[in-house]
C-alpha cells in the first residue's frame, strides 16, 4: 500500500515536471506549427540561468527564501530574452515545411548547446539551497521534500493559467481564432505575426521555468537538454500534438508509468515511456486527443 | 525517358581513385571509413527523404547491424567479414519488415515520431541488458576475410579497400533502385499520394519497400562502423545519432546516391577537425551549417555539383 502510494506522489512530481516543459512545446505547436526541438536548449538555458543568478543572490548574502523568486526571474529573463530572439530567426522559414522546421529547430538546438558551454563553461554548477531550505513533509510514512510538492503546484498554476486564457480573455480567443485558421485572422485584422511573437516567449518562458525548477535538484551539466526534448516528444505526442488537456494527460500517464517501473521493475524505466508512446501512436495515429485533419486532394 | 544515368561510372571511377589512394593517406584511413559506414546510413535516409519521409529513428537499425556483427562474432565466434556484414544487413531489414507494416501508414511528424520512438526503446533495452554490456557495450574481436585478418589495430586499409567496395556496390544498387519504376514513385508520392493511388499504384507497399530498403543499408552501415572501431554501444540507437544521420543526408542532399557519401565524409572532417580545434564550439559549427544548407542550399551540397555540370 506504502509503495503503491509512493509510486502515485512520485510519478505526480514526475509529471508535474514533465506537464511544465511539454506544455510550452504544445503550446508552440499548436499555434505556429512548429515542432521545436530547441526547447530542450531553453530548458538547459534556464537551469543554467537560475543556477548561476540563485548562487549570486545566495553568495551575496540575501534572503535565502527570496531565491524562489529568483529562480522564477531567470526563467522569464531567459523566456523574454531567447524567445524573441530565436523566434525573429524564425521567421524567414514560415510556410515552410512542418519537417524543414523541425530540422531548422534542430540545428538550432546543435547551436544553443554550444552557447550555453561558451556562456557557462562546462563545469556542473549546484544550487541545492532552495531545495532543502523547506524541510521536508513526513506522511504515511513516506519523506517527501516540500519543494518537490510545490512542482506539483506549479504544474497547476501553468496549466490553469494558459487555460483561462485561452478560455476567457480577449486575446485568448483571438488566439484560438489564429489556431483555427491563420490566414482568415490575418484577413480580419488579428496581428498574427504579434501573437507568434508573444506564443514563442511565453512557450519559451514555460521550458526555462521547468529548467529553473531543476537546477536545485540536479547538478547542472552541458547537454541536460538532450534527454529532456525526447521526453517532452512523448509526451505530447501520446497527449496529440497542440492539445493542452493532452498534454496533462500524456505528463500524467508518462510520470505514472516511470515512476511505477522505477519502484517495480528498474530495468524496463526508460524502455517503457518510449513503449508507451508507441502503442500510443499505433492505437492513435496522432495522439489521444488530436482533433481530425481534413484531407485534401 | 531517354537519359544515360553516368553515376555508375562517376562511383566506379571514385572507387578506383580512393582505393589507389588509400594506401598514401593513413592519417585519413579511419575517418574514410566512418565516413562510408555512415554514407550508407545515410543513403537509405535519402531513399526515404525523396518519398518526402523523414526518419528520427535510423540509428536503431545502425544499432542492431552493429549488434548483430558483435553478438555473432562474440558468442558464435564468426570471423568471416562478409558473412558478419551479410547478417548486420539481413538482421536489419527483418526488423524494418516487421516495423514497416506499421509505419508504411505514418506521415510527417508522426512518423518521424514514431522512428524515434523505436529507436529509444531498443535503447532502453540495450542499456538495461547485462549480457551486452550495458552502457558501456563491448568490443568486437577483428574479422577476417580469406584467411586474413581484415579489421582491428594495424588493420586499416584492408577494412578500408572492404567499405569502399561494399558502399560501391550499395550506391549502384540503390541507384538502378531508383531509376526503376518503383524507385521513380517516391517523388510522385512526395507531392501527391492520392493521385498516385489513382494511377494504380500502392502508396503503402512502395513506402514500405522503400523503409526496408533504408534499415537494410542502415544495418549495413552498422555493421561496417562495428568491425572499423572494434566496439559497439548503446549510443548508437540514442535519438542524437540518428539527428546526425537527418543532418548529412541534408548536407549532402538528395539529388544523387553518391550525395550522402559526399555528405558523410565533409561531415565527419568538419567535426573531427572543428572537435580537435575547439571541443565546446563544434556543435555551433555543425548547427550553422546545417542552417546555411537549408536556407541557402535547400537541395543539399549535391546541387552545387549538379549546378555546375549542367552549365559545363
Amino acid at each position: 500500500m506504502n509503495e503503491f502510494l509512493a509510486v502515485l506522489v512520485d510519478g505526480l512530481i514526475y509529471s508535474s515536471w514533465l506537464f511544465v516543459i511539454a506544455l510550452g512545446l504544445t503550446l508552440i505547436y499548436g499555434v505556429m506549427k512548429i515542432l521545436n526541438m530547441a526547447h530542450g536548449s531553453f530548458y538547459a538555458l534556464g537551469a543554467y540561468a537560475a543556477a548561476s543568478m540563485v548562487g549570486y543572490w545566495l553568495n551575496h548574502g540575501h534572503a535565502a527564501m527570496a531565491s524562489y523568486g529568483v529562480l522564477v526571474v531567470a526563467a522569464v529573463l531567459v523566456g523574454l530574452i531567447a524567445g524573441p530572439l530565436v523566434e525573429r530567426g524564425l521567421r524567414f522559414m514560415y510556410g515552410r515545411d512542418e519537417m524543414v522546421l523541425l530540422l531548422v529547430t534542430y540545428a538550432l538546438f546543435l547551436i544553443l548547446e554550444d552557447v550555453i558551454k561558451l556562456i557557462w563553461g562546462v563545469n556542473p554548477y549546484f544550487v541545492s539551497e532552495p531545495y532543502g531550505l523547506l524541510g521536508t513533509l513526513d506522511f504515511a510514512g513516506l519523506t517527501y521534500p516540500y519543494y518537490n510538492l510545490i512542482l506539483i503546484g506549479v504544474a497547476v498554476l501553468a496549466g490553469g493559467a494558459v487555460t483561462l486564457v485561452l478560455q476567457y480573455t480577449r486575446q485568448g480567443k483571438l488566439l484560438l481564432a489564429v489556431i483555427h485558421d491563420r490566414e482568415v485572422s490575418v484577413a480580419m485584422g488579428i496581428n498574427v505575426s504579434r501573437f507568434y511573437l508573444v506564443t514563442f516567449t511565453i512557450g519559451t518562458a514555460l521550458a526555462a521555468i521547468g529548467g529553473a525548477v531543476t537546477a536545485p535538484t540536479v547538478s547542472v551539466v552541458p547537454g541536460m537538454g538532450v534527454e529532456v526534448i525526447v521526453l517532452a516528444f512523448a509526451v505530447v505526442v501520446i497527449g496529440g500534438l497542440g492539445s493542452l488537456q493532452g498534454a496533462a494527460l500524456g505528463a500524467l500517464i508518462v510520470g505514472l508509468v516511470r515512476s511505477a517501473a522505477v519502484h517495480y521493475l528498474p530495468q524496463v524505466e526508460l524502455f517503457c515511456i518510449y513503449t508507451v508512446m508507441a502503442l500510443v501512436l499505433i492505437f492513435r495515429p496522432k495522439g489521444l486527443f488530436a482533433a481530425a485533419d481534413v484531407r485534401k486532394i | 525517358m531517354t537519359h544515360t544515368d553516368k553515376t555508375p561510372f562517376i562511383l566506379l571511377g571514385a572507387l578506383v581513385v580512393l582505393l589507389a589512394l588509400g594506401p598514401f593517406l593513413p592519417k585519413w584511413l579511419f575517418l574514410l571509413t566512418m565516413s562510408l559506414g555512415k554514407g550508407l546510413v545515410v543513403l537509405g535516409l535519402v531513399v526515404l527523404l525523396r518519398t518526402g519521409l523523414v526518419s528520427f529513428g535510423q540509428g536503431l537499425y545502425y544499432c542492431v547491424g552493429a549488434y548483430a556483427v558483435g553478438s555473432l562474432s562474440q558468442f558464435a565466434s564468426v570471423k568471416n567479414a562478409l558473412l558478419l556484414l551479410l547478417a548486420g544487413t539481413v538482421v536489419a531489414a527483418i526488423l524494418a519488415t516487421i516495423l514497416g507494416f506499421l509505419l508504411a501508414n505514418y506521415r510527417g511528424i508522426f512518423f518521424a515520431m514514431l522512428t524515434l520512438a523505436f529507436s529509444m526503446i531498443v535503447y532502453g533495452l540495450l542499456v538495461k541488458t547485462s549480457a551486452l554490456g550495458s552502457t558501456d557495450g563491448f568490443n568486437v574481436a577483428p574479422a577476417s576475410l580469406l584467411g586474413k585478418v581484415i579489421s582491428g589495430q594495424g588493420n586499416q586499409y584492408p577494412m578500408f579497400a572492404l567499405a569502399c567496395i561494399v558502399a560501391f556496390v550499395a550506391a549502384v544498387l540503390t541507384n538502378s533502385y531508383l531509376w526503376t519504376a518503383l524507385g521513380q514513385l517516391s517523388s510522385a508520392i512526395r507531392d501527391n499520394e492520392i493521385r498516385v493511388e489513382y494511377m494504380g499504384a500502392s502508396v503503402r507497399s512502395a513506402i514500405h519497400t522503400k523503409y526496408v530498403l533504408a534499415g537494410a543499408l542502415a544495418g549495413l552501415g552498422g555493421a561496417v562502423t562495428a568491425l572499423t572501431i572494434g566496439h559497439i554501444d548503446p549510443e548508437m540507437a540514442y535519438w542524437t545519432t540518428s539527428g546526425e544521420f537527418v543532418f548529412v543526408a541534408i548536407l549532402g542532399g538528395t539529388g544523387s546516391v553518391i550525395a550522402p557519401f559526399l555528405g558523410a565524409i565533409i561531415f565527419e572532417f568538419i567535426r573531427t577537425y572543428a572537435y580537435q580545434y575547439s571541443p565546446n564550439t563544434w556543435q555551433l559549427v555543425l548547427g550553422t551549417a546545417m542552417l546555411l544548407v537549408i536556407i541557402f542550399l535547400p537541395a543539399g551540397l549535391w546541387s552545387v555539383f549538379a549546378r555546375l555540370r549542367r552549365r559545363a
